[in-house]
């Protein structure tokens, strides 16, 4: 291990009143580089493996056929060569295409909590919000020393810090950018969006009745 | 920010709050759902003792793992997972009171062709599904997003999104197609020029001469592949040829209704002086038929250009290893590179107007002996439409095999699928590698009738060169005259 072990992470365990997630203010630990850019999520998780009813074993299928071989053998891919980490590091448009949500349950089970890249699609940064997994978007120059960083130093410590919008790696701070409202839930603890919306049922169902195509 | 936009107007109407995370509460209006994204949904319903709030706004089908053989339909399906997955929606939906398009029923097919086919999606709704094609139905003048599971379960829960508003480009199609050139080729085209990460936080809004030009099959084709640009919706504002398409669809108003509710359609259209974020225009006059030769959907040509040197491309590393892996070579065009298998269908390309455009390249013409060439209606509407109207016979007489309804091919998640590696011309959305069911596997992507003309030559063919028929079948057919709605 070197120097920079990494530190605890700052997950509370405790729910906020009224929500039933805990709020992630930082997320500590050491990285796993994925290299590419418009990495699609069919590569993430193919879709032979979308036939189940849970999300369960997702974290077996995540980028399953590129960490094996012909003969089906492990390689060295990067999420067989380090295992443990938890800050992912790719670059742009990471997440793109299918909306499958499987996607980034397969990288949260593998043990993924935050993701540092250039950018990331759409869909799928919501679908990180929803379950909790930081996104932290950064230059390019930044993304490429950081997946630099991790190769030449497995074990070094990174901290992914929500509300300060930063990476800290190897003595240096980077800044990046959270979108306001996954930081807003990462802090308050509500990136769990179904009960706060169900406490405005009855407006949704207002604007349901004022809408004139809901009689149909 | 943009102001007036049809985008403008439509958030407007279906916004219920602000939410302390900053973003809105968004009402959906229409719910589509289908077997692979939604069990987990009712799973943590479930676990929070929630009901589905508004059964009557969500409609679903099965389209995903379904096979398209009529042997492989029978229950229980062979394989065991997707019978599992199956019987999960049918219980799902039926305790939740959902409407839903089961094998059981001729209307059954891929969620982005039922939907707008039977009159469930207008204009001036919001409309998601747990598949990022929900962009399709922009086509209407709605907005259509993808969205995940976890987002399932809120739309299920309270009918709901939370979501930022994104911003509006304005997408200017200019120019005039020539014969031989469609939908198809038109968003392929944009893709390429606006790269498949430029929709990244906007939403377009497709206009021009080239947009207004094209049918509705055409327009849901160009709204579909908003996400392969990556933008999360793609609209086109409202028309005449919307609400004739429209007129007489089982679900959609009729009589006196229907002309109260255009009213409503026509006040969401953008305005003449509507802002914009942005506003990109992109030239189609004398478009070539386009033909992707990598590894992603913006990495295209027109047939009639050579294929192009990474270091020419916007990312000479993805492109180099794109072309290792299709094995094209730069500085070739993409004519007369060899297919083994033809794939028509698809929330792409696969809806009526979609095989008519093919049957008339295939009339009086036979199938490569080397090819295997599938014909996969999007859904039972499509299948007995065009079977009425005997357009099925070209396809089978030309050597197709004609197959029910589903995703098929297109994600391989049932037993269509590319072997080894095969090369595929493909009217479907995706070229990742993989996709199409086999990690040696090759797409490409280009319009129904340039696959056509790929299954008959058995290599990717400029279809301006080939003879077409006028019109095949009787051409009498609407796609729901024959269908039974009980709306």
């Amino acid at each position: 291990m070197s120097d920079d072990a990494p530190v605890a992470d700052d997950r509370s365990d405790e729910p906020r009143e009224g929500t039933a997630v805990p709020a992630i203010r930082r997320v500590a630990g050491t990285g796993v580089p994925i290299r590419g850019d418009d990495i699609d999520t069919d590569q993430i998780l193919p879709a032979r493996f979308l036939k189940a009813v849970t999300f369960d074993d997702m974290g077996e299928y995540a980028f399953y056929d590129q960490r094996r071989d012909d003969e089906g053998t492990l390689n060295d891919h990067p999420l067989n060569e380090f295992q443990g980490a938890n800050v992912l590091a790719v670059n742009d448009n990471f997440g793109c295409g299918s909306s499958r949500e499987h996607a980034p349950q397969g990288l949260m089970r593998w043990g993924v909590e935050a993701i540092v890249g250039e950018s990331f699609a759409e869909i799928f940064q919501d679908n990180c919000k929803s379950l909790g997994i930081a996104t932290l978007a950064v230059d390019h120059e930044d993304a490429v020393d950081l997946q630099d960083f991790i190769e030449a130093t497995p074990d070094a410590g990174i901290e992914v810090d929500v509300r300060e919008e930063t990476v800290q790696y190897d003595g240096k701070t980077v800044e990046g950018e959270v979108p306001d409202a996954m930081r807003e839930a990462l802090l308050e603890g509500i990136w769990d969006t179904t009960a706060v919306m169900r406490t405005n049922l009855d407006r949704a169902k207002a604007v349901n009745d004022s809408l004139p195509y809901t009689d149909d | 920010m943009s102001e007036g936009t049809l985008y403008d107007k439509v958030w407007e109407r279906h916004k219920v709050a602000d939410l302390p995370n900053g973003q809105d509460q968004l009402f959906i209006g229409l719910h589509l759902v289908h077997e692979v994204t939604s069990p987990q949904a009712f799973g943590m319903l479930r676990e929070r003792d929630m009901e589905v709030a508004f059964p009557d706004r969500t409609v679903a089908t099965t389209d995903h793992i379904v096979p398209t053989t009529s042997e492989g339909r029978e229950r229980p399906l062979a394989d065991e997972r997707a019978e599992e997955m199956l019987t999960h929606l049918e219980r799902n939906t039926e305790d939740a009171g959902i409407r839903f398009f089961g094998l059981d029923d001729d209307r059954q097919g891929i969620a982005h062709v039922v939907g707008p086919e039977l009159g469930f999606v207008q204009p001036g709704m919001t409309v998601v599904c747990g598949d990022s094609h929900t962009s399709t139905h922009g086509a209407f003048g709605a907005i259509g997003m993808g969205i995940g599971t976890s987002q399932i379960r809120d739309v299920f829960a309270t009918g709901s999104i939370s979501a930022d508003k994104k911003a509006v480009r304005r997408v200017e199609i200019t120019g005039e197609l020539g014969d031989g050139v469609g939908a198809k080729d038109v968003i392929l085209h944009v893709i390429r020029e606006l790269g498949v990460d430029g929709g990244v936080g906007h939403v377009y809004e497709y206009g021009g001469e080239a947009i207004r030009s094209l049918d509705m099959e055409g327009r849901l084709a160009v709204c579909n592949m908003s996400i392969e640009g990556g933008a999360r919706a793609g609209y086109i504002n409202p028309d005449e040829t919307t609400y004739e398409y429209l007129e007489g669809r089982g679900f959609a108003p009729e009589g006196e209704a229907f002309e109260e509710r255009k009213e409503y359609w026509e006040s969401i259209r953008s305005d003449e002086d509507a802002e914009y974020d942005d506003v990109v225009e992109v030239d189609a006059d004398g478009l070539a038929p386009q033909v992707s030769w990598g590894t992603n959907p913006e990495q295209v040509v027109g047939v009639d250009e050579p294929v192009p040197e990474p270091a020419e491309t916007r990312d000479p590393e993805a492109a180099e290893t794109a072309q290792a892996h299709t094995e094209v070579t730069p500085g070739e065009t993409m004519a007369e590179h060899e297919v083994d298998v033809a794939f028509l269908g698809t929330c792409t390309n696969g809806r009526v107007a979609d095989f008519r455009e093919a049957a008339r390249v295939l009339a009086g013409r036979a199938v490569d002996d080397d090819v295997r060439a599938l014909a996969v209606p999007g859904s039972g509407t499509v299948k007995r439409t065009l079977e009425a109207e005997g357009i099925h016979r070209v396809f089978k007489d030309a050597g197709f095999q004609w197959r029910e309804a589903g995703c098929s091919m297109c994600l391989a998640m049932n037993d269509d699928a590319l072997e080894g590696d095969e090369v595929c011309a493909s009217s479907s959305n995706r070229n990742y590698v993989g996709r199409q069911g086999s990690t040696e596997g090759r797409t490409h992507l280009m319009s129904p009738a340039m696959v056509a003309a790929a299954a008959v030559e058995g290599a990717v063919t400029d279809v301006r060169e080939f003879d077409t028929a006028d019109e095949v079948g009787s051409g009498s057919g609407s796609p729901v005259a024959d269908a039974e709605v009980d709306g």
